[in-house]
């Protein structure tokens, strides 16, 4: 940032009157001593009053009476926190948990955990190899617990894809 | 009497349908400039803002009055105009993007050279916040015609207040870019050369 950004920030606070006391004290001095800080502070200050003094845009004489006569045929709706059950919400949220733990725990359970034990990396490798071409896969994936589990997981992924689409999105907007 | 915007909704909350209008009539400049920052067009902002109103009748019982009611209805049109805008597949414009108002600028400019003299000082720094992006031209709005504090700003636009301030210095620093290329004579005046 260069000298006179810095300068026109710092008068920008000091009109919008939120620098620091000592702040405040210190610009008031600046403007009072140095030509360039209080041509500066002039000129951002007619800006600032202009801005000010500038007036909203009206919308056309019938707008009130436009609005009145559209209200007319609603009434206010309930506060949505009267409608909404937070535990409905609590719920759904426990419900995943429970699910994404249990299924976690039914994983961890199924693991052989003794191992082989004092083998080298080479055979431990050798005999995941051969425990793979072992398996079957097609027996595997049809079964019904695997169908729910892959189902889940998709209903997970797809929710999160959303969250963060949603997200992406407002930061987008914001940017 | 005056009554306070707590005391109208209070009153439209009973059943007073018709209190509803002292609202209006208090915040329709207000909504009808911050819609016209977004659509650049008298008629849509007119019906935007219309539609406005009426969102903020049916959901003010969801107003809690922890914030100025300023603040929720800016949230109400904040949403309302980008769905507008998304409605008429403008959302491929960024809200940064100033093309669309540069191009507008370009197209009047001629017309303005000579129109410009009439203007008094507060139209021309109306014109030029209208020449600014949409997100530009909120800030400033919001900060000296709605006199939200920048915490406020922060919290309907989903902004740090620090942000906002960061935003609020550039969209005046563009603003008086604006107003120097397209009104140098009138800002000669403004600095009093």
């Amino acid at each position: 940032m260069d000298r006179q950004q810095q300068m026109e920030e710092r008068l920008w606070d000091y009109i919008d009157g939120l620098s620091s006391t000592d702040e405040r004290s210190l610009i008031g001095q600046l403007i009072a001593d140095n030509r360039e800080w209080q041509i500066k502070y002039r000129e951002l200050l007619e800006m600032h009053e202009a801005i000010n003094a500038s007036e909203l845009e009206a919308p056309s004489l019938r707008f009130t009476k436009n609005v009145m006569e559209d209200i007319a045929r609603f009434q206010v709706a309930p506060a949505t926190n009267s409608y909404i059950n937070k535990n409905i919400i609590r719920g759904i949220g426990a419900f995943f948990l429970v699910m994404i733990v249990g299924f976690l725990v039914y994983l961890l359970g199924q693991m052989n955990w003794a191992g082989t034990g004092g083998g080298s990396t080479s055979n431990l490798l050798s005999q995941y190899n051969a425990n793979v071409e072992k398996l079957n896969w097609s027996k595997l994936l049809s079964g019904t617990s695997m169908n729910i589990f892959l189902m889940v997981n998709t209903v997970l992924g797809l929710v999160l894809l959303d969250l963060y689409l949603q997200r992406k999105k407002q930061r987008g907007s914001q940017a | 009497m005056v009554l306070t915007d707590i005391e109208i909704i209070s009153k439209v909350l009973a059943g007073e349908q018709a209190v509803f209008a002292q609202l209006v009539e208090r915040y329709r400049d207000y909504v009808f400039t911050l819609v016209l920052r977004f659509t650049d067009n008298r008629e849509d902002a007119e019906e935007i803002s219309q539609d406005i109103f009426v969102k903020a009748y049916r959901s003010l019982a969801d107003f809690r009055g922890e914030s100025k009611f300023s603040t929720w209805l800016y949230t109400i049109v904040r949403t309302s105009c980008l769905t507008f805008l998304r409605k008429k597949k403008l959302d491929t414009l960024s809200l940064d993007n100033e093309r669309v108002f540069i191009q507008a600028e370009n197209q009047d400019s001629g017309f303005r050279a000579n129109q410009v003299e009439l203007k008094s000082r507060y139209a021309m720094v109306n014109e030029a916040i209208r020449l600014l992006s949409p997100d530009d031209a909120q800030v400033i709005t919001l900060f000296y015609k709605a006199e939200q504090s920048l915490e406020e700003i922060g919290r309907v636009m989903g902004l740090d207040p620090n942000t906002v301030k960061v935003k609020l210095h550039r969209a005046r620093q563009r603003l008086k870019t604006k107003m120097e290329k397209n009104f140098s004579h009138e800002v000669r005046e403004l600095q009093g050369d």
